[in-house]
C-alpha cells in the first residue's frame, strides 16, 4: 500500500478538491459545454485566475480541456463520475459485509438460530 | 449470505440498507450502543476496529482506529446528532488525522439509523447514508483505495467463492 504515484495522485485530488470555485467549476462542466473565458465570466476572479483552477482540476484528472474551434471547452471527466458509482459500490459492499457480522454477531447469543452460514465461510480468517 | 436489502441513489450520493434480524430492537440496539460489540463488525476485514471514545449522546463523540495488517492505523469518528435508544441514532462520520482530530480535508457523511420491531420475534434495521457531493465521494474513492479497503472486500469476496 501506499505507492508513491498514488499518494500523489490522491494528494492532487484532496488539493484540487480543496477550494469551492473549483469545486463549483467541477458542477458547471458536468454535462455542458463550457469554455474557460465562458466559465470566467461566472466568477469574481480574474481570467488569469479562473485558468489557473481549471489547470488544477486538469492536473488532478478531474476535468478535461478540448479543443472546439477557438474555445477550449471544459468538461468533467467522466472517470470521476464513474468513480462516484464505484464509491456508492464499494460502500455497499462496506456495508454487505458489515451486516454479515451483525447477523453473525446475533447468531452467537442462540447457535441453532443462525441461517445460511457455514463454518466453512469463517474458517478462513 | 444474509438477508439485506441495498438501494443506491447516485445522483445524491445517498446508500440504504436495510435488513432483518432475529432479535428484539434492544438486542440490535446494542451492536451500537456496546462498544465491544460495535467493535466486532464495524471495521471491514482485515481492519478491525478499535473503539475508544464512546459516548452516545447528542454532542457526544465516538472514536475509533481501525488497525491493517502491517499494523497501519486508520482512525474515524463520529458525532452523534441524535439518539433514542432503541430505536434511533443519527451520526455524522468522518476521518482523523493521526492527532485523532477531524479531518476537514476529507469528507463528511451523514447516517441514520432506525430500529423497528416487526413481530416478536423479528426487528428491522435501516441505515441511510448521505454524502454530500458526487465531487467528496470522488475523495473517498481515493482514500478507499489509499487504505487497501477496496482491495481487501475483494479478497473476501474470493475467500467466500471458494467456499
Amino acid at each position: 500500500m501506499g505507492a508513491t504515484i498514488t499518494d500523489e495522485r490522491a494528494d492532487a485530488i484532496f488539493g484540487a478538491l480543496a477550494d469551492a470555485t473549483r469545486r463549483d467549476i467541477l458542477w458547471r462542466a458536468l454535462g455542458s459545454d463550457l469554455g474557460v473565458s465562458e466559465l470566467a465570466e461566472l466568477y469574481p476572479m480574474s481570467f488569469a485566475a479562473v485558468q489557473k483552477h481549471v489547470a488544477v482540476l486538469e492536473r488532478a484528472g478531474l476535468v478535461r480541456k478540448r479543443p472546439d474551434g477557438r474555445r477550449r471547452v471544459v468538461t468533467t471527466d467522466m472517470d470521476g463520475l464513474r468513480n462516484a458509482r464505484a464509491v456508492l459500490d464499494h460502500y455497499e459492499e462496506l456495508w454487505r459485509h458489515r451486516i454479515d457480522r451483525l447477523h453473525d454477531l446475533l447468531g452467537e447469543d442462540d447457535p441453532s438460530s443462525r441461517p445460511g452460514r457455514t463454518p466453512e465461510q469463517e474458517s478462513d480468517a | 449470505m444474509s438477508n439485506v436489502e441495498i438501494t443506491k441513489d447516485i445522483a445524491n450520493g445517498t446508500l440504504v440498507v436495510t435488513s432483518v434480524f432475529a432479535a428484539t430492537p434492544e438486542r440490535v440496539w446494542r451492536l451500537w450502543a456496546d462498544p465491544r460489540q460495535l467493535e466486532r463488525w464495524w471495521g471491514p476485514d482485515p481492519y478491525p476496529a478499535t473503539v475508544v471514545d464512546h459516548d452516545l449522546r447528542p454532542g457526544g463523540h465516538v472514536s475509533y482506529y481501525m488497525t491493517g495488517p502491517d499494523g497501519d492505523q486508520h482512525k474515524g469518528y463520529w458525532h452523534i446528532t441524535e439518539v433514542d435508544p432503541p430505536h434511533h441514532l443519527a451520526f455524522e462520520d468522518g476521518f482523523a488525522d493521526s492527532d485523532g482530530e477531524p479531518n476537514e480535508e476529507l469528507p463528511v457523511s451523514r447516517s441514520e439509523v432506525t430500529i423497528e420491531r416487526v413481530d416478536d420475534a423479528r426487528t428491522r434495521l435501516t441505515i441511510t447514508s448521505v454524502y454530500d457531493t458526487s465531487a467528496e465521494l470522488e475523495q473517498v474513492l481515493a482514500m478507499g483505495m489509499e487504505q487497501g479497503i477496496r482491495a481487501a472486500v475483494e479478497q473476501i469476496d474470493a475467500l467466500l467463492a471458494e467456499g
